[in-house]
């Protein structure tokens, strides 16, 4: 081993005793639970609600199927988003004077959807718009599930994106036209990159919302993991299932948050934007 | 032959007025030297004779054709003027090579084999070879001066416009910079620069425009306005210059 | 003390005067009741037709309602007595101190609830019953198994209807399923589904006012169910008004006052065709 010199050997004795430090509390706090908790006059009432062993073996598979509706729901989802806020971003941001009423429509549509809680855009758009007539399979509570989540999103997103394009410094797009990029080609090879890139945490968050508010179509009718712990729940008076499909989403949204951390420090690393 | 001519060229932000009717020639293959304060309004005119900012009144003649003209497209005309900014204004998420082919590409509808070569063939020229594959980031100010210049001359532009880009650089960066200004002034290449380094003005110059308040005070040859300038302003601010060194 | 203060006399004395209707009390609720001399009732929020009407249980009317205040009735509670709070499903079944003395929103007894909450004897049993709706393609369906099992059901999550539809019933299209029965509702109404499950009840209820042109195809044989449909008043685990309930539930049985409630309320699903599930 290689000698270390005065400074190594003072961050290192630092070093240990945080590292004793932060495990001896890590572990006060751990034992404080386990001991304390079960403890409380309605642990075993709540025990047996919240985390039953046995409701939870009997309902975790079809949870997990049911989850695969949320899946979906979410892979069609997410790029439809995408591209409308984008699209919305877009039209906020244009100057040209002709394109005014798309401006004026952007900013109506970001006000408006904003300002609804997404549940009621899924009531309201997902029964109210089939209630018009529509015939089957146009009237399915997928597609207008579907368009409340993408136009209730798509207003958020699309402030995340105009954001991330007002803060691509006008130098940049001068630069661009100089070199004789027209209008368009500006946004799309030197803007838009650098906006979506500096976003990207923004944009993350909002990966990790809509996986949990797919589960807002349970309200019109699809049978998503909500929904059918929801009725485990109601036939078996015990909350675990909830407990179940909780563990469910974790295990995906914690991945994508770690991973959204993983791509953000790697790309600092490489081109320190 | 005029590569460019101004004709009465006034702009205003609000009301301020920064170029004021102000008229100049350029030959083709000349070399102008801007000199002037901050805020003589040096900027701002390369930036109207690279229409990105439109003029008020007056004429821009590129060889026989009005630029200046309101109704014409200026992308097409834009990409014949390289304009290299004070801050480099590299593109930070494309590496060196990607900066350089993305306009030949884009604009000129390039091969991609075609642009990267080009690309290469300019990196090597300059010394910069080894950087086709680095971001911005990575390289020093002058490095990324260089390579902003690269990418201005892939477009082939008939007329460079170099505005004050060695101002941002740390003093012992600015020489490879303006070496790289020398040997295009050896080949021949029409240029107009806004500049505060005097020495160098007074040595590549073919020419040397005093500018005060958005006109043209004096326009002489590097030789006569350092040394004997006809008006009492220029002579104000040479004295100013070296009072401050 | 010795001295026997004369106002604490008169306090203690005004006091037996209104607690009079004491001696009303059916001994067992004496004491174990949330509040002394009260009888706190919860049901749901909001409380739907016919089970309460107009979301107003105090008003007695409506079947819940009215078996409610005949059941307090029993206990020895007479209307002033009756004090009504709102839950959930959830709230009703969560752990923890419960805020109401029973509950009553149609409740379904089954052997899983049971382990975490008390019901009383059942109050009612329900057939469970096919609803579509004039118009649609679903209309003239046959009342028979394999025709139903054609079509695309709703259903309240949760519910008995439910499970008898995927147990029993089993669909060939998936289920969907809704928060209430006002969601399902909407959902036939918007031509999302073609057939809905409802109690009985509910089914009369909804095909006379809530669905435009809804109509009952059938209703099931209770014997098809794996389970009867038995609604119970739900108490807390291990409540002590539990035998009171029942018993109080027994003599109204036994009084014909409970099926005369029902009668007034539910009206009688005579005239609906029994749906054969082995055609």
């Amino acid at each position: 081993m290689p000698k270390l010199n005065r400074r190594q050997l003072h961050d290192q004795a630092i070093r240990r005793r945080s590292l004793v430090i932060s495990s001896a509390s890590l572990f006060a706090v751990c034992a404080g639970l386990v001991l304390l908790v079960p403890m409380a006059p309605g642990w075993t009432a709540v025990k047996n609600s919240f985390f039953n062993w046995d409701v939870l073996v009997k309902t975790f598979p079809k949870l997990l199927s049911a989850f695969v509706v949320d899946l979906k729901i979410f892979l069609w989802s997410a790029p439809l988003i995408f591209v409308l806020s984008l699209a919305i971003a877009l039209a906020r941001n244009t100057r040209r004077p002709a394109l005014f009423p798309l401006r004026l429509f952007g900013a109506l549509y970001t006000d408006v959807l904003r300002g609804v809680p997404v549940i009621l855009l899924v009531y309201l758009i997902g029964f109210g718009i089939p209630g018009l007539g529509l015939p089957r399979p146009y009237n399915s509570p997928y597609i207008w599930g579907t368009v409340a989540l993408v136009l209730g999103y798509s207003a958020y997103v699309a402030e995340v994106f105009r954001a991330g394009i007002e803060s691509v410094h006008a130098s940049q797009s001068a630069a661009a036209r100089s070199l004789g990029l027209s209008e368009s080609a500006t946004m799309r090879y030197v803007v838009l990159p650098q906006a979506i890139r500096r976003q990207i945490p923004a944009l993350m968050n909002f990966v990790i919302a809509l996986l949990k508010d797919v589960a807002l179509l349970s309200f019109i009718g699809p049978i998503e993991i909500l929904r059918q712990a929801n009725v485990y729940k109601s036939l078996m008076a015990n909350f675990t299932p909830y407990v179940g499909a909780a563990i469910i989403f974790l295990c995906v949204t914690i991945p994508v948050t770690r991973y959204a951390d993983y791509l953000l420090a790697r790309q600092r690393r490489e081109r320190s934007v | 032959m005029y590569k460019l001519r101004l004709k009465s060229v006034s702009k205003s932000f609000g009301s301020t007025r920064v170029i004021n009717n102000l008229s100049l020639e350029v030959e083709t293959g000349e070399m102008v030297c801007l000199i002037g304060a901050s805020g003589s309004g040096k900027s701002t005119l390369l930036r109207c004779i690279n229409l990105l900012e439109p003029v008020d009144h007056g004429e821009i003649w590129l060889d026989d054709f009005d630029i200046a003209e309101p109704a014409l497209d200026p992308d097409p005309i834009r990409k014949r003027i390289g304009l290299v900014f004070q801050s480099f204004n590299l593109f930070p998420h494309l590496s060196v090579l990607e900066n350089i082919t993305l306009a030949p590409c884009k604009v000129n509808g390039k091969s991609k084999k075609d642009a990267q070569d080009h690309a290469i063939e300019l990196l090597e020229r300059f010394g910069l070879a080894d950087k086709a594959g680095t971001y911005p980031d990575h390289l020093s100010g002058g490095q990324q001066q260089r390579v902003a210049i690269v990418r201005t001359l892939a477009m082939q532009p008939e007329l460079l416009l170099l505005d004050e880009i060695t101002s941002a650089l740390d003093p012992e960066l600015v020489g490879e910079v303006l070496d790289v200004v020398r040997t295009l002034k050896a080949q021949q290449m029409t240029m107009v620069l806004a500049t505060h380094e005097m020495a160098f003005a007074r040595e590549a110059a073919d020419r040397v425009c005093f500018l005060d308040h958005g006109s043209v005070v004096e326009i002489a040859s590097p030789d006569q306005l350092f040394t004997q300038p006809a008006e009492a302003r220029t002579r104000e601010f040479l004295a100013r210059l070296l009072a401050e060194r | 003390m010795k001295s026997v203060n004369p106002w604490g006399a008169v306090s203690l004395l005004s006091a037996v005067l209104m607690l009079g209707p004491v001696s009303a009390f059916g001994a067992c609720a004496d004491g174990n009741t949330l509040h002394d001399g009260r009888l706190t009732i919860a049901t749901g929020n909001p409380a739907y037709a016919p089970w309460v009407m107009d979301d107003d249980p105090a008003s007695g009317n409506g079947f819940e309602a009215a078996v409610a205040y005949a059941v307090a009735d029993a206990m020895g509670f007479d209307a002033g007595a009756v004090d009504w709070v709102r839950t959930s499903f959830d709230e009703a079944i969560q752990p923890g101190e419960k805020n109401f003395d029973f509950n009553l929103q149609q409740y379904s007894i089954n052997a899983d609830r049971e382990k975490v909450v008390d019901f009383s004897a059942p109050y009612y049993t329900t057939a469970v019953a096919v609803v579509v709706k004039e118009g649609s393609e679903a209309q003239n369906v046959e009342p028979t198994g394999s025709a139903l099992r054609k079509l695309r059901f709703g259903a309240a999550a949760g519910t008995t209807s439910q499970t008898f539809l995927s147990s029993v019933v089993m669909p060939e299209q998936d289920l969907l399923l809704y928060d209430d029965n006002a969601n399902v509702i909407a959902a036939i109404s918007a031509n999302q589904i073609d057939a809905l499950v409802f109690d009985l009840p509910s089914a009369l209820f909804a095909t006379a006012v809530q669905i435009d042109g809804g109509k009952i195809v059938g209703q099931f044989p209770v014997e098809a169910s794996i389970e009867p449909d038995n609604f119970g008043l739900l108490m807390a685990e291990g409540s002590a008004l539990k035998a009171c309930v029942d018993e109080a539930i027994t003599a109204l049985k036994e009084s014909g006052k409970l099926a005369e409630i029902e009668s007034q309320w539910l009206g009688d699903g005579a005239g609906v065709p029994l749906i054969d599930l082995e055609k």
